[in-house]
């Protein structure tokens, strides 16, 4: 089969980009360990509220400016160990967030951070988030789980305790 | 020289317009429920009568990604093969119109469910929502009725390839074929977790339901799906664009390479709409993203012949300039226009799906509205804008009508509304997506978080863009009852490009049909089966189904 040479030049180009673009997607995936959350962990969701760490939702301190934040999910509601559903986490804490859901799918979004996964019964999801800026933020259910979904928020408080 | 019709067989012609008319009563239906959802998501109006936002957002999904675009792709394959193929045998039509009435009653009980409020499940009814079991055997019934049709086509092209030994079926028939072996193939999985999993459980057959495995064996055929839309505009930018401006296709060989390699590099893609999800090695997840950008090498070939074809024919009008060729288009004839504002739209959509599907980054932008954006460059731009153009002499060619001057000004005055509306609409979701604004959610103010009330201002941009949208439905509307019922007599060519008189000839290889199903089986167990196997084998408990949540 015949190719044009510009088509060739062309396709060169653009193969050539695109062989570039995936080994830099490579290197931040497998050197620098920057890959999507994918726990690999299971549990019963009908019992999962009567198992650590989800029998105590909310925020823990585990090191030095280091947290750890479990979330249960239920529609239509985040229980992030709180009544009022905010939690407060100091400027600067890196926070390694557990979550999982009771009934139906969720989404679990820190809106203007990059936390964000896909919450589903029977798998846990984890992922770790550093909170370099002070405000509010809102964590939503980004993922359709019935009539009540987008009234399903908490809020993360980010304070400078310093 | 190969012998085809000019024109389409009558009586496949009833077939065609059968599906054609179906799919755009499905555009009206759907593109009406789409302006509600913009005025609901602006926070200014509210849907009267109990109707649910969510309940619309499913009849949109449905009734605009499945119904329009199934019908008129298969009708316009029918069409455009008995064109190119000869007409129908009365056996392939009669299987043709069996798949026909198959996916319309399938179409009319998961609407009638949609409708009574008993399905607000949206078109990727993800597990362990739970629908009314009347919208699953509905859409099984799509799925089989459009697997009826594929077949009647090709035992069509196996008629053609007999009848002229030898040599290479006609460009258009065999990139119908692929199309319909990449639908054939990719919606097993849709059919195995409808059939095997969803109904029997919605039944109570089954107690629970592999949640990962269902949502697994959806994106298996969920993206490929976007190819199978894709395919039927890329026949007509190359088979039909060429006639329409006058050229020549720039290469048959390279259309159907292009073809063949979307064949291979559609299915085994489906981890990059679950890259956030747990239960799936990140290892397996970028080896499903490096086959996904695979199609970026048809995709620049399809451009770059595409444009191949515009310059050589400004040229050849005497163009000289680099880019004096553009002058000599035919930019006042709707039939290029409409579907070269969809290509422009694919630019963008395009680099859009690669940040959609590049591991890290798409956890900025997984399940916010951006996504919503993107789709609507790609499918509601690129492809619906070239079904349209498509459209337009397609249906008076079928109705023995033609497309009259006023008519073409109208679609022309169609397509820019189109472009102003979507490119607000789009625009604004992109753009307050990356702020994090989710997808598929009635309007909220979450509990009075000063973000979402930053994202307000896009809502409205998008409720205008998405009206101007409804306009342009309507505009369409009313050209193609025009085009059926009311235009005046007369014959409507069915454009049909012919490749460069220089060029070679295109090699019988491409007929090896089942050397390109073994390369796509083979592809398809290389990126599932370790991972798949790992779904099933680690399995948590069931889940039971949910079915007063939505």
């Amino acid at each position: 089969m015949h190719l044009h040479k510009y088509e060739k030049i062309w396709l060169a180009f653009g193969i050539g980009s695109l062989i570039l673009f995936l080994v830099i997607v490579g290197i931040n995936a497998f050197v620098t360990g920057h890959q999507p959350p994918s726990s690999d962990k299971t549990v019963d969701p009908q019992v999962v509220g009567e198992i650590a760490p989800f029998n105590k939702p909310g925020l823990k301190k585990i090191g030095k400016n280091e947290y750890q934040l479990v979330v249960l999910t239920s529609a239509f509601s985040f229980d992030v160990g709180t009544q009022d559903k905010v939690v407060e986490i100091p400027k600067g804490a890196k926070v390694h967030i557990i979550a999982t859901t009771k009934d139906v799918v969720h989404g679990f979004e820190i809106a203007g951070t990059n936390a964000n996964m896909m919450l589903e019964p029977g798998h846990i999801s984890e992922t770790t988030q550093t909170f370099r800026e002070e405000g509010e933020f809102t964590l939503l259910c980004n993922e359709y789980c019935g009539s009540g979904h987008h009234l399903m928020h908490a809020k993360i408080k980010v304070v400078d305790q310093s | 020289m190969i012998e085809t019709a000019v024109k389409v067989n009558k009586k496949d012609a009833k077939l065609a317009l059968a599906h054609i008319i179906v799919a755009f009563i499905a555009l009206f239906i759907g593109g009406l429920c789409g302006f509600l959802q913009v005025l609901v998501r602006s926070g200014k109006v509210q849907l009267p009568g109990g109707i649910g936002y969510y309940q619309v957002l499913t009849a949109h999904g449905v009734l605009l990604a499945l119904v329009l675009t199934t019908f008129f792709i298969i009708g316009f394959q029918f069409a455009g093969m008995s064109r190119t193929a000869g007409a129908l045998s009365n056996k392939a039509r009669l299987t043709g119109w069996i798949g026909f009435w198959i996916m319309t009653i399938g179409t009319a009980l998961t609407t009638f469910y949609i409708l009574i409020g008993k399905a607000s499940v949206l078109y990727t009814f993800y597990a362990p929502l739970q629908a009314h079991v009347g919208f699953y055997i509905g859409l099984a019934l799509v799925v089989v009725g459009s697997w009826i049709s594929g077949f009647a086509m090709f035992a069509h092209y196996a008629r053609w390839k007999k009848q002229n030994p030898g040599q290479v079926g006609p460009l258009l028939s065999f990139m119908s074929v692929v199309n319909m072996a990449l639908w054939l193939i990719c919606s097993l999985g849709v059919a195995a977790t409808v059939l095997l999993q969803f109904i029997p459980w919605t039944l109570g057959w089954t107690e629970g339901i592999n949640v990962l495995v269902s949502r697994t064996l959806f994106w298996y055929f969920g993206h490929p799906l976007v190819y199978f839309w894709l395919l039927p505009a890329y026949m007509v930018w190359y088979v039909v664009i060429p006639k329409v401006i006058g050229g020549k296709i720039f290469s048959d060989s390279l259309a159907r390479m292009s073809f063949i390699l979307f064949l291979f590099f559609s299915i085994p893609v489906g981890f990059h709409h679950q890259l956030t999800e747990p239960g799936i090695s990140p290892t397996w997840k970028y080896i499903q993203v490096v086959l996904t950008l695979m199609v970026v090498i048809p995709s620049l070939m399809t451009a770059f012949s595409m444009f191949a074809t515009f310059e050589r024919f400004g040229r050849s009008k005497g163009a000289t300039s680099l880019f004096g060729w553009l002058k000599f288009l035919p930019w006042n004839d709707a039939r290029f226009l409409v579907p070269f504002i969809g290509m422009v739209a694919f630019i963008p959509g395009g680099a859009g799906g690669l940040i959609n599907a590049s591991h890290q980054l798409n956890q900025v932008i997984h399940n916010t509205i951006w996504v919503t954006g993107h789709f609507h460059l790609t499918i509601a731009t690129t492809v619906v804008l070239t079904f349209f153009g498509a459209a337009y002499w397609l249906v008076p060619h079928l109705t023995g009508r033609t497309f009259t001057k006023q008519l073409n000004q109208l679609a022309i005055v169609q397509a820019v509304v189109w472009s102003v509306g979507m490119t607000i609409m789009s625009g604004a979701m992109h753009w307050v997506g990356l702020y994090g604004a989710p997808r598929r959610s009635s309007f909220s103010d979450y509990g009075g978080s000063a973000q979402a009330a930053d994202w307000i201002p896009y809502q409205i941009a998008q409720a205008v863009g998405g009206s101007m949208l409804f306009l342009g439905i309507i505009l369409v509307l009313y050209i193609i009852v025009q085009l059926l019922w009311f235009a005046p007599k007369g014959e409507e060519e069915f454009p049909i490009g012919e490749a460069e008189e220089t060029a070679e000839k295109t090699p019988l290889f491409f007929d090896k049909w089942w050397l390109w199903i073994t390369i796509v089986v083979v592809l398809i167990l290389l990126a599932y089966s370790i991972p798949f196997t790992h779904m099933i084998q680690e399995a948590p408990p069931g889940s039971p189904g949910y079915n007063r949540l939505c």
